[in-house]
């Protein structure tokens, strides 16, 4: 641009000299409310709270202090991968292999702490680092080499899962620190708040700048939208790629090694599944699974949906199998909910139109 | 199945019953009257063409006929009997055949099963009868003259090879009417004679056709008598042979051609863009050209000749494999459109739904896409602060939208255009490289961007404009260079620049443009008379 370059820049006037009258742009179509209020993140939130209200009153002992603790660290892994997958899925892509880079990770930090004899902090940093690597090779082949992302994960799924338990067979390594493993199990005072939770708020702050507030982010929405435009409008789209995958494949690293402290143990058979739980917390937030569309306000608010109908329907004394089946429900009717929408508000008075139609669709990023 | 060589023989002399004769037809999109008077006669055996600005109602008219759309009022004719299509399907099984630039064949079937497919003809025990199947397309294409291999699958074949399995299935539905909207668009020179062979040979044959096309040169070539539309209403049908292209021009246009493009004289400073050498293997070779500040350089040519190709590459989303691109002296790395844009160079792609624009997404967005990097405080980047950054620049380039967070897919043609070149000018490049600055477009925002364009050179802006029409090169640019098969093949001078001259080194090897004389006809024809 011309900034770098001291000729004339030819627009030297500047833009609004036109020889007609300037005219003036409002910013938004619709009024605030409508744009705040009338999105699928917010309808999310409002059945979250729904649900929370609804558990504290008919649920016994969910209002019990412990509740809110376990839940936050049950769901802490998942929360954090859904920062990145979040940005992954609104390019268009998709990680499968994130909980194996947990089970890699975490069974790394064992190894490496207790039988190469390096202290927790250097193990868990190298394991961190090795969860950046197996993230920027799914980057490099969806970026630069161009494959399905799809298809390349699946394989990275199998590839880091088999390294993991390739590792330490059957074995289990146990015995970490306890200052750490108490760490992590930390609550603010009296409070049902785990001290974990800041690691998360911070990463929270730090993505949705990243995807809201930066021309990273802007780039982000429009490689889903239309990756061709984005490319000839200078968004480097490989790379966006790579580091999406990357911050993935770290972010990961970092839950393996909560995995680890969490329960004092290291296994190859760490989260198993814990991809498609992510993913499923992601699409419920909002996310549109074929790109462009989804806020990270939203998918906080379906990762804790998801956590808080798990806890309330252990606590009713349902079995794992029926709140799996509600969950998968509600994540079909995420799905459908806007298409539904859609279709009925066009079937109705021009009156009802508008904000009903509008929950289908896409929030102003 | 009947055979439509003995049933539609008629000599072409003879004054039958009009194919096609439409009179008066309306037709309004909501408060949008598309068509105001649609008023066309095609005779049996006659090429019609059909001119007129995008936007003059043409394909409104086409898509009556098709039975895509439903008329408001007005005769619709066909064969003499009044109808109304209310499908597709109708217009079909009445004789109508409808192909179009870009055909859609299913890719991974055979040539054949194209041709038949939802009507295969059925053998015993309601099995498909390849062999019929097989021998009726091989017939149709000996009639037409072709060498397409029956058996291999669509998948691969030209868009030129394309459309003429669209007209081979046309024939073996015995349309009697074809309508080919912009067939040759996409086209290179031979395939544009041999589509004109198999043309001829279907209006030898009694059928009527009906030709839409942008480019005089083929209208004058091929058809026998030209109805020319401007702004939904019917001009004036004429004789082929007693009319000009000029006169045409001045009808669609409805004005004097020279105050179409009026670019203004400019002072012609120090080169901002030299490309020295360039090559793209298969693409195109050996290229080298400089673009002055306040200087528009045409790149003419036919489409496909390599002309986006090598703007593409220049700007550097496509590679190259040798030669060097510099602005002002510096070389630009390839490659790296974001190196291109730093250096100032600015790309207004020929795609605008596909590569201008991320239609899904607002207009601010749109337009803040490549100065957004600059518009951050303290690294977080704010709605407001590209609404503020993108206000004046829709304000300068009269963007109509109701609010800057609308999306760019709810808006014309003409104002999706202007919000990419909102996007480009908001960078404050110092060179312009525009592809198909007007492409379907309508004719008041096509001339605002031509005096946009105007403006800008005269400002001091280094511009390279790619355009198919060559009205636009030659009143626009100071300098034409013409492509041909990826070579530059001429650089003329505004004054050496005129139609014949560009035509020339466009397609060499046809002496004139008025002559694009197939290769194959006489064979071909007698074949078919036989």
């Amino acid at each position: 641009m011309s900034a770098s370059t001291p000729t004339k820049a030819p627009t030297a006037s500047g833009p609004g000299t036109g020889a007609s009258a300037a005219r003036t742009y409002p910013s938004y179509a619709r009024p605030a409310w409508q744009r705040w209020l009338l999105t699928r993140e917010t309808a999310i939130i409002a059945l979250l709270v729904v649900v929370l209200v609804w558990a504290n009153v008919n649920v016994p002992n969910f209002d019990g202090p412990l509740t809110v603790y376990y839940l936050f660290l049950d769901l802490m892994p998942i929360l954090l991968i859904a920062l990145p997958m979040t940005m992954i899925i609104i390019t268009g892509e998709i990680d499968l292999s994130v909980a194996s880079t947990v089970a890699l990770t975490s069974v790394l930090t064992g190894v490496l702490f207790a039988d190469a004899g390096l202290s927790f902090t250097m193990a868990a940093l190298a394991a961190i680092a090795v969860g950046a690597l197996c993230g920027a090779f799914n980057g490099f082949l969806v970026g630069y080499v161009g494959l399905p992302s799809l298809a390349v994960t699946i394989g990275t799924l199998a590839l880091y899962r088999g390294i993991a338990v390739g590792l330490l067979g059957t074995e289990a390594k146990t015995g970490f620190p306890e200052e750490w493993t108490d760490r992590v199990k930390e609550r603010f005072g009296e409070t049902s708040y785990p001290q974990v939770l800041v690691v998360f708020l911070v990463l929270a702050v730090v993505f949705a700048a990243l995807l809201h507030f930066s021309g990273f982010g802007r780039g982000v929405y429009e490689i889903g939208l239309n990756d061709e435009a984005a490319r000839f409008s200078g968004v480097d789209v490989a790379r966006t790629k790579l580091v999406l995958f990357l911050l993935a494949g770290a972010v990961s690293g970092l839950a393996g090694v909560y995995y680890t402290l969490r329960y004092d143990l290291a296994r190859g058979d760490a989260a198993t599944g814990m991809e498609l739980q992510v993913i499923a917390a992601v699409l419920l937030g909002g996310v549109s699974i074929f790109g462009g569309r989804g806020a990270l306000h939203g998918v906080v608010a379906g990762v804790l949906l998801i956590g808080v109908i798990s806890s309330a329907m252990r606590l009713q004394g349902e079995t794992e199998n029926v709140t799996t089946i509600v969950i998968g429900l509600l994540l079909v009717a995420s799905v459908v909910a806007p298409r539904f929408l859609a279709w009925a508000s066009g079937r109705m008075p021009t009156g009802a139109k508008g904000p009903l139609g509008r929950l289908g669709r896409r929030p102003s990023a | 199945m009947p055979d439509p060589l003995t049933k539609a023989s008629a000599p072409a002399s003879t004054p039958a019953t009009p194919v096609l004769e439409m009179a008066d037809v309306r037709k309004s999109f909501g408060p949008v009257a598309a068509l105001r008077s649609g008023t066309i006669t095609v005779h049996p055996g006659s090429i019609h063409a059909l001119v007129g600005e995008n936007g003059a109602g043409k394909s409104t008219l086409i898509k009556i006929v098709a039975g895509v759309h439903r008329r408001d009022g007005g005769t619709l004719r066909f064969e003499g009997r009044d109808v109304d299509f209310t499908s597709t399907a109708e217009s079909k099984a009445a004789g109508i055949a409808v192909i179009y630039q870009e055909p859609t064949l299913f890719p991974d079937l055979s040539v054949t099963e194209n041709i038949f497919m939802g009507r295969q003809p059925l053998g015993r025990g309601r099995r498909i009868d390849r062999a019929a199947m097989l021998a009726e397309t091989r017939s149709i294409f000996a009639r037409l003259g072709v060498d397409i291999d029956p058996k291999r699958p669509a998948l691969g074949l030209s868009i030129a090879d394309q459309q003429i399995i669209e007209i081979a299935k046309a024939i073996s539905l015995d349309a009697r009417l074809l309508i080919m909207d912009e067939p040759t668009a996409a086209l290179s020179g031979v395939e544009v004679e041999r589509l004109f062979a198999v043309a001829r040979s279907l209006r030898d044959e009694g059928r009527g056709l009906v030709f839409i096309s942008h480019r005089f040169e083929e209208v004058f070539a091929l058809c026998d008598q030209v109805t020319v539309m401007r702004d939904g209403e019917y001009v004036a049908t004429t004789a082929i042979a007693s009319t000009t292209p000029d006169a045409i021009v001045e009808m669609m246009v409805g004005r004097e051609v020279g105050e179409l493009f009026p670019k203004q004289p400019a002072t012609i400073g120090e080169p901002v863009l030299q490309v020295e050498g360039l090559s793209s293997a298969g693409t195109f070779r050996d290229i080298s050209f400089e673009v002055r500040a306040g200087e528009i350089v045409g790149l003419a040519g036919l489409v496909g000749a390599g002309r986006s190709e090598i703007a593409r590459a220049v700007f550097g989303v496509d590679r190259y494999d040798a030669g060097s691109v510099r602005m002002h002296g510096k070389a630009v790395k390839p490659r790296r459109p974001r190196a291109a844009i730093a250096a100032g160079m600015a790309f207004v792609p020929e795609d605008r739904r596909k590569q201008g624009l991320v239609v899904d997404n607002s207009v601010a967005h749109n337009v803040a896409a490549v100065i957004r990097t600059k518009l951050d405080k303290l690294g977080l980047l704010t709605t407001a602060a590209e609404n503020k950054a993108v206000a004046p620049w829709a304000d300068r380039l009269e963007v109509k939208t109701n609010a800057l967070d609308m999306a760019a897919t709810t808006m014309s043609g003409g104002n999706q255009q202007k919000v990419v070149i909102a996007k480009w000018l908001a960078t404050e490049p110092e060179l312009l490289i525009i592809d198909e600055p007007t492409r379907g477009i309508d004719v008041g925002t096509k001339s605002e961007v031509h005096r946009l364009l105007s403006d800008l050179a005269g400002q001091g802006l280094a511009i390279l404009m790619i355009s198919s029409e060559l009205p636009e090169v030659l009143g626009m640019a100071d300098r034409v260079l013409v492509v041909r098969e990826g070579e530059i093949t001429a650089e003329l001078s505004r004054e050496q620049a005129t139609p014949e001259a560009v035509m020339k080194a466009a397609t060499a090897g046809h002496e004139s443009t008025g002559e694009l004389a197939p290769v194959l006809p006489d064979a071909l024809l007698k074949e078919v008379g036989a």
